[in-house]
């Protein structure tokens, strides 16, 4: 709707050249020196700021037009759209070096707020963050003039303790605390007069009434973000700029910077619990101004906590409670962390409040806050956080994983208190099935969330379950969307995609035969076992290219590396054997999701060859299920990439320098086993299916020489096996010039290896070289190089032969 | 609660044939951050490059976001309202929050929130512990006073050459970058003083 009439416009500013552009400078210049700044110049400026911010190129603008700009906005008499656009144009501009903006023209505090969102813009190439504190400051500690004046400046102030915490001060600080704590505290109660009431209107008539609540009662206590009026005095706005201010203030303000916790008076009540120090407004007043804005913050919140339980009339009203609930949790978690001594108040009220949310559905995204002050200050107070985490853990990742929101809010809590979990992390790395679920749901946003997560995860207890659980992610899109259509409604609006009807798949979730399976796959934690969900598979598929279990294919792979790097960490000897043969036997079973297989397949195939190398010996361990795994290849094409892996892996530790259990026996019995399978893929030509990828060819080629040059007698039966393959590669059997490579490449290779196993000791010397050999120096000893040993052995046979035979 | 930015930026159809691209159509940094330290000549130039190339990336991964969203609820790309009298119900538009690693493109690293309504995106980018809650509710109130204000819902609307009311509404909802608890009273005082300096 946008993108046509907004791409003309755009090209149109991006288009104007340098000579219109001074020309139009020049007539604004004109505009702004009149008398009366009337349409003209408004709509000037529009134009012009469109032009500078239209490209990400600077635009030079006229000194003149830019001085110009700069003395519009310090006017004393002129209409705020023009002001406020001289403003927006000399921010957008910036940063520039020909701006020459200082605070002191401004005449009143609303231009200061604008020029010094221009000055805040340069990036404090000149310390422009210390110029514009220093003037806000002496602004705010000069005599209140009337009018809301000062509204315009706590923002600011928010903004460079922000920006640069520790900037101010401590005189500074110290008397805007004082100010912030009136304006906390003692802000009127009674409701704001009109705007309209003029000096001779009949004021007693218009007596404005109490503040109310949010649910209409009256106001029970002093004033706060809560508070309602149809009219506002300047102090109440003044104490909704400061609660929204007051958190970056309580972290940021303090001269030290950073929220220090205070020095060592107060370090003997860290370790109780029991604080007998409860400040009462009585005593606190005689305390210094930082530590009664802590005290004047703890009330604030409390009040805030308090109010939230009335009911809302308005629904805006109803979800600022809940923001307001967050917050106040947040500046109590500050407010502990730099005075242990408000711990014991605070973990009474904040047990009560947690109590009070758990039931409540609607209030889930507050329990992420209380959920890390618990984990931050649970020793502390002797909070049986584990109570509290069972219940964020098992039933919030069910019930509302199709939140975007609170699902990324929760691996965010997730992630940024790993750190905190300490004993408890068990009980996290246990409810990974529930975690999943969010990242099934929601896939682009948390991939990333995921791969920073996962390793913590990981433990070597869970690992085979979390490996078939990341491999069905998909299956556990599709079912999380029937679970979906079979609840009751809790929106007026489907959560789930209503153009796909999938009355069978409907059917299978509610068959009693698939119970248990289904059941699994939505299971809240990891339960131990692992249950094989191949059926599911064929009844989800009318579900597989749905966009939603699409999205989430298309993250696994990247979560599978995550995965097996963790995991390498932490494997045991077994366990490789298990992962390697879960790798085998879930690479012919996964949810047919179109391009899944293929993705997930070069995933295992690498980190099949990954837990080779880590443990060389599986490959002798596990011969006998490899050498099923070779025999019952019946679809070439569909496994390529796991077999080329199996194939290369036997050829590179089926030997005795792997390991000493290794028998001739054993050698042999894979040399079958790979000739059949060469024979089967090169004999088996039917004009219909596509060939075998001659990777496949080659790698069956290279081990069974490999194998044979460890159990000499086979030397005769490769030799023959490859010259037939050499005579294979050379029939013109199609003209494609993949195939002719292809050909090419199997040609090249099974002359190679003739001619290497026409001398029997160097071909064992090059296929299995001894330990030594292989360390790391290997590759850059130029004696000893294998790939140099290769090329120089051919090139002697050559020599000596003559031409290449074939 | 402080904001980075704010931006508007078009949101395109999800497989949409005749591509073009993503374009900002508004946005607004609050302060920012520290220049490197650049001797080389035109360091402030190369300064607003950047950040105009930081927007572009948060608009993109914004439209991405929600066009992928879009297609896994199965909503037909960007609703269009049947009458430009209909209130757009902006609680059930498309919206999420994502997390932008350090130095890709930000120095620290940001959470953004962002709205989808009509073919518009609004996004937020906070820093990396904020309140998210009020953040997405303020990101629903701006969007539904530029909705309001703008007439945006009107055929033939744009807002390329209104960026006095879109500042307008920020000096007062959002002022720099404040995120503020603004019940609805006050937001009604806030809208009546934005309604008399700036007449329909």
């Amino acid at each position: 709707m946008f993108t046509a009439g907004a791409e003309s416009l755009l090209r149109q500013a991006r288009e104007v050249q340098d000579e219109e552009l001074r020309k139009f400078c020049s007539r604004i210049s004109a505009l702004l020196q009149e008398e009366d700044l009337g349409p003209d110049a408004l709509d000037s400026l529009r134009r012009l700021f469109l032009i500078v911010s239209a490209t990400k190129y600077n635009r030079r603008l006229e000194k003149t037009c830019v001085d110009l700009l700069q003395s519009t906005l310090c006017l004393p008499v002129c209409s705020e759209p023009l002001q406020v656009l001289c403003a927006a144009i000399l921010r957008e501009m910036s940063p520039s070096d020909s701006l020459s903006m200082s605070c002191d023209c401004t005449q009143n505090t609303w231009q200061l707020s604008l020029v010094a969102s221009v000055l805040l813009a340069q990036g404090n190439r000149r310390d422009e963050v210390r110029t514009v504190a220093q003037h806000i400051l002496r602004a705010l500690e000069s005599r209140q003039p009337e009018g809301p004046s000062l509204r315009h400046l706590l923002p600011i102030v928010s903004k460079v303790v922000g920006l640069s915490p520790g900037i101010l001060q401590e005189d500074h600080t110290t008397l805007l605390s004082k100010r912030l704590i009136d304006w906390l505290r003692y802000a009127s109660i009674q409701q704001g007069l009109p705007h309209s009431s003029g000096f001779f209107s009949a004021s007693r008539a218009r007596q404005p009434g109490p503040i109310t609540e949010v649910d209409g009662a009256v106001a029970t206590d002093f004033f706060t973000v809560l508070s309602m009026g149809h009219h506002f005095t300047e102090d109440q706005w003044l104490n909704m700029q400061a609660f929204s201010m007051l958190r970056a203030w309580l972290l940021h303000g303090s001269p030290e910077g950073l929220g220090a916790p205070d020095t060592d008076d107060k370090s003997e009540l860290e370790g109780s619990t029991l604080s007998v120090i409860s400040a009462t407004s009585a005593t606190s007043r005689l305390l210094p101004p930082r530590e009664r804005l802590r005290e004047v913050a703890f009330e604030y919140c409390q009040r805030l906590i308090e109010q939230s339980t009335r009911r809302a009339l308005r629904k805006g009203d109803s979800e600022l409670q809940k923001a307001c609930l967050v917050e106040a949790v947040l500046v109590l978690d500050v407010l502990c962390r730099q005075d242990p001594s408000f711990l014991y108040r605070t973990i009474s009220c904040l047990k009560a409040l947690h109590g009070r949310l758990s039931g409540d559905p609607a209030s889930v995204r507050v329990l992420l806050p209380l959920a890390h002050f618990f984990l931050t200050h649970g020793e502390a107070a002797a909070v049986d956080s584990e109570a509290i985490y069972q219940h964020l853990f098992t039933r919030v990742p069910a019930e509302l994983f199709h939140s975007p929101l609170l699902a990324f809010e929760f691996i965010q809590f997730c992630r940024d208190n790993l750190h905190l979990f300490g004993g408890n992390l068990s009980i996290l790395k246990l409810t990974f099935p529930n975690l999943f679920k969010f990242l099934a749901w929601n896939s682009p946003p948390l991939t990333s969330e995921f791969v920073e997560l996962l390793p913590a995860l990981v433990d070597s207890g869970t690992a085979l379950e979390m490996l078939h659980s990341l491999l069905d992610l998909p299956c556990l899109t599709a079912a999380l969307d029937l679970q979906l259509r079979l609840w009751p409604a809790a929106s007026e609006r489907p959560l789930w995609d209503t153009s796909l009807r999938i009355p069978s798949c409907l059917e299978a979730f509610r068959d009693p035969q698939f119970q248990g399976l289904f059941q699994h796959l939505l299971r809240p934690k990891a339960s131990g076992t692992i249950e094989r969900l191949a059926p599911l598979y064929q009844l989800l598929q009318p579900m597989a290219s749905c966009a939603r279990v699409a999205q989430c294919a298309e993250a696994v792979p990247t979560l599978l590396h995550m995965f097996f790097s963790a995991v390498t960490q932490v494997t045991s000897g077994s366990l490789t054997n298990q992962l390697a043969l879960l790798l085998l036997e879930r690479s012919d079973s996964l949810y047919q999701v179109p391009q899944y297989e293929a993705c997930v397949h070069r995933v295992l195939s690498s980190q099949f060859l990954v837990l080779c190398k880590l443990r060389p010996s599986l490959v002798v361990e596990l011969a006998r299920d490899l050498l099923e795994f070779l025999g019952s290849v019946s679809s070439i094409h569909s496994r390529a990439s796991m077999v080329t892996s199996v194939v290369w892996a036997v050829g590179e530790y089926l030997s005795v320098t792997c390991d000493r259990r290794c028998t001739v026996e054993q050698i042999n019995k894979f040399f079958e086993a790979l000739e059949a399978l060469l024979f089967e893929v090169t004999q088996s030509r039917p004009t219909t299916l596509p060939r075998c990828p001659p990777q496949v060819v080659t790698v069956l080629m290279t081990t069974l020489t490999k194998l044979a040059s460890r159990s000499q007698d086979l030397i005769p039966r490769v030799s023959l096996l490859l010259s037939k393959m050499r005579t294979l590669a050379q029939s013109p059997a199609s003209s494609c010039s993949q195939d002719e490579e292809g050909a090419e490449a199997i040609r090249t290779r099974a002359t190679e290896l003739l001619n290497l196993l026409k001398m029997p000791s160097v071909a064992q010397f090059v296929f299995t070289p001894s330990m030594e050999v292989c360390s790391p120096r290997y590759h850059r000893d130029v004696n000893t190089a294998l790939p140099l040993a290769l090329r120089m052995v051919t090139r002697l046979m050559e020599k000596e032969a003559g031409l290449l035979p074939g | 609660a402080m904001v980075h930015a704010f931006l508007i930026h078009t949101l395109r159809a999800p497989h949409a044939e005749d591509s073009g691209f993503c374009r900002v159509l508004y946005s607004c940094i609050f302060g920012t951050e520290k220049s490197p330290d650049d001797p080389r000549p035109h360091g402030a130039e190369r300064d607003r490059l950047l950040r105009k190339e930081q927007i572009l990336a948060v608009a993109r991964q914004v439209e991405s976001m929600c066009q992928l969203q879009q297609q896994a609820s199965g909503r037909p790309p960007m609703d269009q309202p049947q009458s430009s009298d209909e209130p757009v119900p902006l609680h059930e538009a498309p919206r999420g929050a994502f997390r932008l690693a350090a130095g890709d493109p930000f120095q620290e690293p940001r959470t953004v929130v962002w709205l989808g309504v009509l073919s518009l995106g609004f996004a937020l980018v906070l820093d990396a512990h904020e309140n998210l809650l009020l953040a997405e509710g303020t990101l629903r109130l701006l969007a539904r006073l530029l909705l309001d204000h703008l007439r945006l819902l009107a055929p033939g609307a744009n807002l390329l050459l209104r960026a006095d009311r879109i500042e307008g509404i920020l000096t007062r909802f959002l002022p720099h970058g404040q995120l503020l608890f603004l019940n609805e009273q006050f937001v009604q005082a806030l809208e009546k003083e934005f309604s008399a300096a700036w007449p329909r």
